[in-house]
């Protein structure tokens, strides 16, 4: 509700008659280039370079390599062993994790809608992982909580008398879905509670004197409610996931085998760690298309909402 | 006691359960960096607190260099933003123009760049350049990384501004650098705070670029983080005495800037 959009004057310029340029004017221009020409180049340049570089041979460490490549890098990128498991291990990773915060994310938020004592305090508590570093969740979750003996998740199920899991060994891909989800369901849940909070509470009322019941309540009024800021989260989280990499780097290296090896991860690999800069960038090309689409969609409701809002 | 009583009081419970659920591994990071090395692989809740780990942490030589990296990063790109956004800000809250919104949604829409799809050209470029490893490197990155939010957020503080405040002082002779420090400032002061909160998070929180762009000289917290992944012998309480360090205070300023949290990450998307 608090965000004012942008001013009402925002188009009325151009629908009024141009007189005369006013000579602070051209001053004015000027102070858009602090900000336009750092983004302009910081789109352009390391774009064309990806571009070119995903099409000439060229090898960090061996300047001897070189020469245009054509489409061999991306036909290399495509035959390695570990890239079509990397494409699973991507979109399962990113589906999964999406379904889980924003799943939990519209339970929590609808749960934290509601008053009860002490609600703001528990609230920070489940926001809190959203503030730890991406290096920090990672190392806590694997050492002290994921840990086949000592971990929490061993002790407690010991207790309960079953066999305890060794997560990295046995399930690698879902105990980082587990790491990341833990530090962006804060994220989802607090876009969807800011969310709910402009909800019409009348609205509910009405529905509840006429007899609807909670889950009629939530199916037919909060979730139609909520479906924009679900989009929102939706988008926003598959552009940041696809490039999540300190979780993968400091659990598994991308192991075991090539088990938690994503798009991200396999271009570090390429690039940093076997120095092919070519096939890396048909990978780093390749994430980038894949971003662009989901980009489209989100800077297209953007675009909607700043000119709804005049 | 009345159904209503009883069904607050289930939410109670229930709504602090989850929070103590989601909160459970910073706490049990928390109450670790307390313990002895030896006592921190018991899961007691009960034990003598002792601040050897701190001392551990502190003696590693370099461990200063990593909080000062840091700092220098996260403080330094974030008022880098600001120079570069408010001229901006300013220009399109208070003279907008039909590209104005074009313009913004462009800002924003570099944002939406994978990091991993320039990170072999930057990676180069920085080589070229010498910025690998460099405080100077970082701080570019992070800058770029948030200059879009920095614009974005102090666009609607200032469009929030009443109209007439302004002309009010220009008819009283206010000069343009006047009316920036002596009306706009004090106004939009909360909300631009809130906005250097974020911009702090986000790039103390960092960890993509940071790892790949820095090893020694120029790490910052995050790295020196990332080097527990290989662990020897007993470091359950040295790691989590690290960590606290480089959360607690992350997370008292995440707390206090979240509701700034939303419209930032966002783009006002969700009001």
């Amino acid at each position: 509700m608090s965000v004012k959009s942008p001013p009402a004057a925002l188009t009325e310029e151009s629908s009024a008659p141009i007189q005369k340029i006013d000579p602070a004017e051209k001053w004015r221009r000027l102070l858009m280039w602090p900000s336009v020409v750092p983004l302009l180049l910081w789109m352009i340049v390391p774009l064309a370079f990806t571009i070119y570089f995903s099409f000439i041979r060229y090898n960090l460490l061996n300047p001897a390599v070189s020469g245009f490549a054509w489409f061999q890098n991306y036909q290399f990128l495509v035959g390695d062993a570990s890239f079509w498991p990397a494409i699973l291990n991507t979109l399962l990773f990113i589906g999964a994790v999406l379904i889980i915060t924003v799943v939990v994310g519209v339970l929590l938020a609808v749960l934290y809608d509601q008053d009860f004592f002490g609600k703001n305090v528990a609230m920070l508590l489940v926001i809190a992982p959203f503030f730890v570093m991406p290096t920090v969740s990672a190392l806590i979750w694997k050492n002290m909580i994921m840990h086949p003996v000592y971990g929490s998740i061993a002790l407690f199920l010991q207790n309960l008398g079953i066999a305890p899991v060794d997560w990295f060994a046995d399930f690698p891909l879902v105990s980082v879905i587990i790491i990341v989800s833990w530090e962006w369901i804060p994220f989802s849940f607090l876009i969807l509670v800011t969310a709910l909070k402009s909800l019409d509470q009348e609205q509910k009322e009405a529905a509840a004197i006429d007899g609807a019941g909670p889950f009629t309540q939530f199916r037919y009024i909060v979730l139609p409610h909520l479906e924009k800021a679900i989009g929102v989260v939706v988008m926003i989280e598959m552009i940041f996931l696809l490039s999540i990499f300190a979780e993968i780097y400091t659990t598994t290296g991308g192991g075991p085998g090539n088990a938690t090896t994503t798009l991200a991860y396999l271009v570090y690999a390429l690039g940093l760690q076997q120095f092919d800069a070519g096939i890396a960038s048909a990978g780093g090309i390749l994430a980038i298309v894949l971003a662009n689409i989901v980009s489209i969609f989100l800077v297209r409701m953007l675009a909607k909402n700043l000119s709804q809002a005049k | 006691m009345s159904k209503a009583a009883w069904s607050k009081i289930g939410l109670t419970i229930l709504g602090w359960l989850i929070g103590a659920m989601f909160f459970y591994p910073i706490f049990y990071m928390a109450i670790t960096a307390f313990k002895t090395e030896k006592g921190a692989y018991s899961p007691d809740i009960f034990f003598i607190p002792t601040l050897e780990s701190f001392g551990e942490v502190f003696s590693r030589s370099d461990y200063f260099l990593f909080v000062r990296n840091s700092i220098l990063i996260s403080f330094g790109s974030t008022i880098l933003c600001f120079i570069l956004a408010i001229p901006s800000a300013y220009r399109m809250a208070f003279y907008p123009t039909q590209k104005s919104q074009s313009t913004m949604l462009w800002m924003l829409s570099t944002k939406m760049m994978p990091a991993v799809g320039v990170l072999i050209p930057i990676y180069i470029i920085w080589q070229w350049l010498h910025l690998l490893d460099t405080v100077t490197g970082l701080i570019i990155i992070y800058t770029l990384m948030n200059l879009p939010i920095a614009v974005w957020m102090s666009y609607t503080y200032f469009s929030e501004v009443p109209k007439g405040i302004l002309e009010a002082g220009r008819i009283d002779g206010a000069t343009a650098t006047q009316e920036l420090w002596h009306l706009l400032r004090p106004m939009t002061m909360p909300g631009l705070s809130s906005t250097a909160l974020l911009l702090i998070i986000l790039a103390w929180n960092e960890a993509f670029w940071s790892i790949n762009l820095s090893s020694a000289k120029a790490a910052p917290l995050t790295v020196f983080i990332a080097s527990y992944s290989s662990p020897e012998g007993l470091f359950w309480a040295k790691l989590s005495a690290a960590s606290l360090l480089a959360v607690a205070p992350i997370m008292v300023m995440g707390w206090l800037t979240q509701k700034q949290l939303v419209r930032g990450l966002t783009f006002g998307a969700v009001k």
